[in-house]
């Protein structure tokens, strides 16, 4: 780039020494620690540890309960990722037609975006609570009987995808809100004239013009529920019944903090940053390039 | 014509429809709650469920905040929230300056490496970084909650790619009037910088209000807790749990970053350059 450049040689590196030190010191070191951690075997409350080779992970792979977390884990993004995204795109195309009072609609369906997962969490627990919650007294009304959202563990993960999709309403909205005042409504019309009817200027022209958008949130919900689900999943089911809600952050937690295996949580830990890594690689290959490197 | 009129009017009124629809259905279980933290625990537990206001006023609000500590972890939050956005915005604004405006070798190497960051989550590492802690003597400590969190790649290249679009004369003129660089900084980029420094400061502050996870591992005494660990205090004597006092308590928690949110929304879009495409 053509900026004009300040002269000094030492000056640039004092003014990215703090940053530099702490992502050094805070996040580069600890994930080669993880990294050495996963290869020892810890015991006695961590006072002992001692090599174990590739243990934890044939470990992890032969344990049928850390195949459940996996696949606990993938059917809840996967649900959080669909129904998510398809209510926010509904949801932000309804709030961007020009009415009047637009602005107070916007903020009355993006203020979700500050909400925490334990908060979102306490309040669906308290509404989903069996025998006083208030869904229960509307599925006595409409099906005739209660259902136990806590202690059937399809319902559980149900209540977990729930909680999960309003939580991350306003941030999926707020973020289609602003793709969508980017998509030239002169196209839309053009589409119109040549006679395109609804769906097929919703499907061939907005939703193309939104693709690097939605992907974008893709990547960013799958992260999401990978990690942010840990405060819903403590406060609504701490991982139960029966490990129904077990996804992988929490068994990582449960086996690092209330079993003390330290090395068996650190190789959790490194497969969940390869999942990262990977998911990273794919969107600066695509549509991370614009959102970092942009303007 | 009179019947395109009445057509757009009717198109108009249902979008009105629909929308107050999908709001009250977004807003359900805040008002819910709302209106359960002002009742009693008999009106609490009445069947078929009271949706109204109870005769609690803000009775519930009062013991949450005082005997359920509910102020101090507030407090506590606010002072965790506030150095780190005061400390990360001015360190992510100094790289940014180092790295839009010096030339020093090994520049792409240290793009990459605050890149890379981005893949870190703090949760993936939360084993080896509470060791780390630990070993530091930082356990219970607003050290351990602040320093880790004082630097971020967003935050870096949120100001690298502001700076990279201020137009390159600014700079020229200010080192023709033989300003330095701190000069520059203070009189030139950070006037130009309000978007970019409030987006980042409302990113923040959520993140940090919202912390979960690692204050639930580093902090044992009371008195030093996050208000999202405090929440999770009240709701677990599942049996003898009082609604009333917990959903004043979860609407508590969720006014400050909503009043942030709701100040600075507008700037968040501008200064990510959400709308850069116009």
């Amino acid at each position: 780039m053509g900026t004009t450049k300040f002269k000094g040689k030492w000056i640039p590196w004092l003014f990215l020494l703090p940053t530099l030190a702490i992502l050094l010191v805070f996040l580069y070191l600890p994930v080669v620690q993880t990294f050495r951690l996963s290869f020892y075997r810890v015991a006695f409350l961590g006072l002992k540890t001692k090599w174990a080779g590739w243990d934890n992970y044939i470990n992890l792979a032969q344990d049928s309960g850390y195949h459940h977390t996996v696949w606990v884990t993938i059917v809840i993004a996967a649900a959080v990722v669909v129904l998510g995204l398809g209510t926010s795109l509904a949801i932000a195309m309804l709030a961007n037609q020009k009415v009047r009072g637009a602005s107070i609609y916007r903020i009355l369906l993006i203020w979700p975006f500050a909400l925490s997962p334990p908060v979102a969490g306490i309040i669906f627990l308290f509404m989903f609570s069996p025998g006083f919650g208030a869904v229960n007294y509307l599925t006595e009304l409409v099906i005739g009987t209660e259902l136990n959202w806590l202690g059937n563990p399809r319902l559980a993960v149900a209540l977990i995808i729930m909680a999960s999709v309003w939580k991350n309403l306003g941030y999926n909205i707020v973020f289609y809100l602003a793709a969508l005042q980017n998509v030239n409504t002169e196209v839309l019309e053009a589409a119109s004239i040549d006679g395109a009817n609804y769906w097929q200027r919703f499907w061939r022209i907005t939703f193309a013009l939104l693709s690097p958008m939605t992907f974008f949130l893709l990547i960013t919900n799958i992260t999401y529920s990978f990690f942010d689900i840990f405060g819903m999943v403590d406060i609504l089911t701490k991982g139960g019944p029966l490990d129904a809600t077990n996804v992988m952050i929490y068994n990582l937690y449960r086996d690092a903090f209330e079993y003390y295996k330290t090395g068996l949580a650190s190789a959790q830990s490194v497969i969940l940053f390869l999942l990262v890594v990977i998911l990273t690689i794919i969107q600066f290959r695509t549509s991370g390039r614009q959102v970092h490197y942009g303007g | 014509m009179s019947l395109s009129i009445s057509r757009k009017t009717r198109r108009e009124i249902l979008t009105h429809i629909a929308l107050i629809f999908v709001v009250l259905v977004v807003l359900a279980p805040v008002l819910f709650a709302l209106a359960k933290s002002t009742q009693t625990r008999a009106e609490v537990y009445r069947f078929p469920p009271m949706l109204g206001p109870g005769s609690a006023g803000l009775l519930n609000y009062k013991i949450v905040w005082h005997q359920f500590d509910l102020g101090l972890y507030m407090r506590n939050t606010l002072i965790v929230a506030g150095i780190v956005m005061l400390f990360k915005t001015i360190f992510s604004m100094t790289a940014g300056l180092g790295l839009v405006y010096y030339d020093f070798p090994f520049k792409e190497f240290i793009f990459y490496f605050i890149l890379f960051t981005l893949m870190m989550p703090t949760e993936i590492m939360i084993v080896a970084l509470f060791n780390l802690v630990s070993d530091l003597g930082w356990g219970d400590s607003y050290a351990a909650l602040t320093v880790p969190f004082l630097a971020s790649a967003t935050g870096v290249f949120l100001f690298r790619q502001h700076f990279s679009s201020i137009p390159s004369d600014l700079a020229d003129a200010a080192r023709v009037d033989g300003a330095g660089p701190m000069r520059f900084l203070w009189s030139v980029l950070i006037p130009m910088s309000w978007n970019t420094i409030a987006a980042l400061a409302l990113i923040q502050f959520i993140y940090m209000w919202n912390m979960y996870i690692w204050p639930l591992v580093i902090i044992r005494e009371n008195d030093r807790q996050l208000i999202q660990v405090g929440l999770r205090a009240l709701t677990n004597q599942q049996d003898t749990t009082n609604w009333g006092w917990v959903m004043a308590a979860a609407i508590l928690a969720m006014i400050p970053p909503m009043l942030i949110f709701i100040l600075l929304h507008e700037q968040f879009t501008k200064g990510f350059a959400l709308g850069k495409d116009k």
